[in-house]
């Protein structure tokens, strides 16, 4: 048994990636329920504008957050284009509504770096990390983040 | 094979414990009624004795002592040297909570706690205390056989014991129970082997074919042996008999002794005329429900598929529609009666949650309980629990006077609480009445001006004033006590049986007593409600809200002020919503406009008047639950999927347009 803190000791993780506006997002593989086409949400009164509406997943209601309008910055215009990420975290699932889904990829451990903090920034607190892959860099989303501060902005 | 059939049957033990104790306080009840018939303190008697002998198979110690404490008890009521009084049943009730208590306790795997300490507890005269209970001497217990104690010199037993189907498969064996008579004195063992003993197999491994004949010698009375076949006692054929033979084994006949002893009646047995049940994981009737409820869903689909294709005028196409459509119902009520289950266990722990209040508040009471047998969804009886419990406690603390000042209103020192349930039209009613003081209006009006929650000169109704009561952080109380207080108040049990979708009302005369009215939904999983549009949305409101529809005409709107409008129903002036504006869809609009308007009601009588752009029709609709994700949403209750497949949410009128929800703030967006 290795410490956790050596980097070397820790198993790759599958993550998939997808595209925000202009930037490369990716989360946890283990996390991601389904993959499905836009499809018209019901919206709910009094909601923050980032959550969409509910949808109807086969019997189930399904919240939907625009991810970009969460991480603090442009709408994603919904149309047949866009793409809803079904996550799951502990007891809670939602939709993240994303502008295209680009990949699964593999990461390992020493490709991994610390996001940097600059305190101000919203989208800040929902990175977990930072992913540099074949000369690209892929921002790693805190869905813990992403989802309960939505909990608390309606509550 | 992942599942350890250890844990399985713990779990049936536990649920077996369970009847066993509803059981038990069903006929302390009857004792309590005065009806003292032989077979009720029997009913007692084989509960207690039951859950003993399954407890000593999980090596539950604490709870086999006191059980069997118990069990001693009742063997003297049941020889006639104690007799049933008042405080008898009183302790025996008191007991019986305990026991349940040490049943909980032994489920959650936590240690049991040794000492017994009764609620209530000054043993009767001639009873013996509950310390004494454990060393209680056993007497003879269900062993209805001839009781010759020979002390002077060792009796020899002859006990033939004859494994049953079953034994095996209870997590029984024999060799244990051999060991544990030998622990009882010296003994000598003969194996029996049946003559067409047939070669073992996988097939036969369960089933007992051999019987074995013990003879022990030992200053052991016919209850101790017994005693060792406590947990077998209904899966084997047992018979214990005096010899004079000597401890060797000899040879004899070998024959079957049953025909001159008759076979002991197992004590665990239970009365024949019980319906057969199933026991059923929870989680798999929730996916029946859920597969149900999908059905109704996919049926109107299908109904809307047929209107729009134009197929309606198709004779056999409607009538077929038609009968799925009335199986589709039926099989959903049949699943929702699976589901159901009656307030009685419920009932029971309100009993127990008032004996304790009046130990505590040393005031004597006197709780019924009445429609028993009706039945709730399990979900909603679930829930139920915390908000009852509460207004229990609170009917004791509050409602109920103590004595002196009882008897110097006229009234018996005694107070009475009745928990009552019954169904009507299509919901269930819930009521918690005392016959204590009745609500001090003027206490309650002075404590709402002191928190700041009315205005001094305000002219307030006397329901306006009871209401006040489920304001939020209201307490009449001048310090919270241990018994109802605990730091919340009516306005959490509002809110906790309105997420139930269920409605409180309050009664109350001064001097004769307060009444609590709740009425609930028969289940939460589907609902009857009037699909409308507004604002562009396809919504539903629950059809136990609505009192009528009527059309919106510009001369019976009055408006009031900046924005807020009246409208005229038959001289009643009724506050008058915009639904759409109301749910933040559009911006505010003339109201004056033709339209139509739902008259829905509040549970304390106020009307309101909604404006919708269409009603579409009146349907049953699956309820299904939001995402926590969101939090609560002022005015929406839930969500339902209609039959083309989208989403519309289900309102909750009152919480819409009540009085405790102010205008609804336009939230912010989080970060």
């Amino acid at each position: 048994m290795s410490t956790p803190s050596d980097p070397a000791s820790q198993p790759d993780i599958e993550v998939l990636s997808f595209r925000l506006d202009d930037q490369e997002y990716c989360l946890d593989i283990a996390h991601v329920r389904e993959i499905r086409g836009w499809t018209r949400a019901t919206p709910l009164p009094h909601a923050p504008p980032h959550l969409k509406g509910v949808i109807n997943m086969r019997g189930t209601v399904l919240p939907v957050i625009d991810l970009g309008l969460r991480l603090g910055g442009p709408p994603v215009e919904p149309d047949e284009h866009k793409v809803i990420v079904v996550v799951s975290l502990g007891k809670l699932t939602a939709g993240l509504l994303v502008d295209a889904v680009s990949d699964i990829l593999t990461a390992a451990p020493d490709q991994i770096q610390p996001a940097p903090e600059y305190g101000i920034d919203p989208s800040d607190s929902c990175l977990k990390a930072l992913l540099m892959i074949e000369g690209k860099l892929i921002r790693i989303l805190d869905l813990g983040a992403v989802l309960p501060p939505a909990a608390g902005a309606a509550a | 094979m992942t599942h350890d059939p250890m844990i399985e049957l713990r779990a049936t033990f536990f649920a077996e414990c369970e009847e066993l104790i509803e059981g038990l306080h069903d006929a302390l009840q009857r004792l309590q009624d005065g009806c003292t018939d032989p077979e009720t303190v029997n009913t007692v008697f084989r509960a207690v004795h039951s859950i003993k002998g399954n407890a000593g198979a999980f090596g539950l110690q604490e709870l086999v002592d006191f059980a069997h404490g118990f069990e001693s008890a009742m063997e003297e009521v049941r020889a006639g040297r104690v007799p049933i009084t008042p405080e008898s049943v009183r302790l025996f009730i008191s007991a019986a909570d305990r026991l349940q208590d040490l049943v909980a306790l032994a489920q959650t795997g936590a240690p049991l706690a040794v000492a017994p300490d009764l609620v209530g507890g000054e043993p009767a005269s001639g009873l013996p205390s509950p310390e004494d209970e454990i060393d209680f001497t056993p007497t003879p217990l269900a062993l209805d056989l001839a009781e010759d104690d020979t002390r002077a010199h060792p009796p020899i037993w002859l006990i033939r014991f004859a494994p049953a189907e079953g034994l095996y498969r209870s997590g029984n064996e024999s060799l244990w129970i051999l060991r544990a008579l030998s622990a009882l004195g010296p003994t000598t063992t003969r194996c029996i082997l049946p003559d067409d003993l047939p070669p073992p197999s996988p097939d036969n491994a369960e089933t007992p074919l051999l019987e074995w004949e013990v003879r022990l010698q030992g200053d052991v009375t016919r209850e101790d042996i017994a005693q060792v076949f406590d947990f077998v006692a209904d899966v084997c054929r047992l018979d214990v008999t005096q010899t004079d033979a000597p401890l060797a084994w000899q040879p004899g006949p070998n024959v079957a002794a049953e025909a001159d002893t008759s076979p002991p009646t197992p004590p665990t047995s239970h009365p024949g005329d019980v319906s057969p049940t199933v026991r059923v994981d929870l989680d798999r009737i929730d996916r029946l429900m859920n597969q149900v409820g999908e059905l109704v869903i996919n049926q109107a689909m299908l109904a809307q598929s047929i209107a729009e294709a134009g197929l309606s005028q198709h004779a056999s196409i409607t009538s077929g529609l038609d009968s799925f459509m009335m199986l589709t119902r039926d099989i959903q009520e049949s699943v929702m009666m699976i589901r159901a289950q009656p307030v009685k266990l419920l009932f029971q722990r309100m009993a127990r949650i008032a004996r304790e209040a009046s130990a505590n508040s040393g005031k004597q009471i006197r709780f019924r309980t009445e429609g028993d047998a009706t039945e709730i969804d399990k979900t909603v009886l679930e829930r139920l629990s915390d908000p009852l419990t509460h207004m229990v406690r609170n009917a004791v603390s509050h409602g109920i006077e103590p004595a002196a000042q009882r008897l110097a209103a006229g009234k018996p020192a005694e107070g009475s609480i009745t928990l009552s349930a019954s169904h009507r039209a299509g919901r269930v009613l819930i009521e918690i009445a005392d016959d204590g003081a009745g609500i001090d209006r003027n206490k309650v009006r002075a404590a709402a001006i002191q928190r700041g929650l009315i205005a001094p000169d305000a002219q307030l109704c006397d329901a306006e004033i009871d209401n006040l009561l489920f304001s939020p952080g209201f307490s009449t109380a001048a310090q919270l006590s241990s018994l109802s207080g605990r730091g919340v108040g009516m306005d959490v049990v509002r809110s906790a049986l309105s997420l139930l979708g269920g409605r409180i009302a309050i009664a109350s005369s001064p001097g004769a007593g307060t009444r609590f009215s709740i009425s609930l939904p028969l289940t939460l999983a589907v609902l009857d409600g009037m699909v409308v549009s507004a604002g562009g949305q396809t919504l539903v409101v629950p059809l136990s809200a609505i009192i009528e529809t009527a059309m919106l005409l510009p001369e019976r709107v009055h408006q009031l002020g900046s924005g807020r409008a009246v409208m005229m129903i038959r001289q009643d002036c009724v506050p008058l919503f915009d639904l759409g504006e109301k749910l933040g869809f559009h911006p505010r609009r003339e109201t004056g406009a033709a339209g139509i308007v739902i008259l829905i009601a509040q549970e304390d009588g106020r009307r309101a008047a909604l404006i919708v752009d269409r009603i579409m029709e009146q349907r049953q609709v699956v309820i299904k639950g939001l995402s926590e994700i969101h939090g609560r949403i002022p005015g929406v209750a839930a969500a339902t999927i209609l039959g083309d497949g989208q989403i519309a949410l289900i309102l909750d009128p009152a919480d819409l347009v009540g009085p405790a929800v102010p205008p609804l703030p336009l939230l912010k967006a989080a970060g």
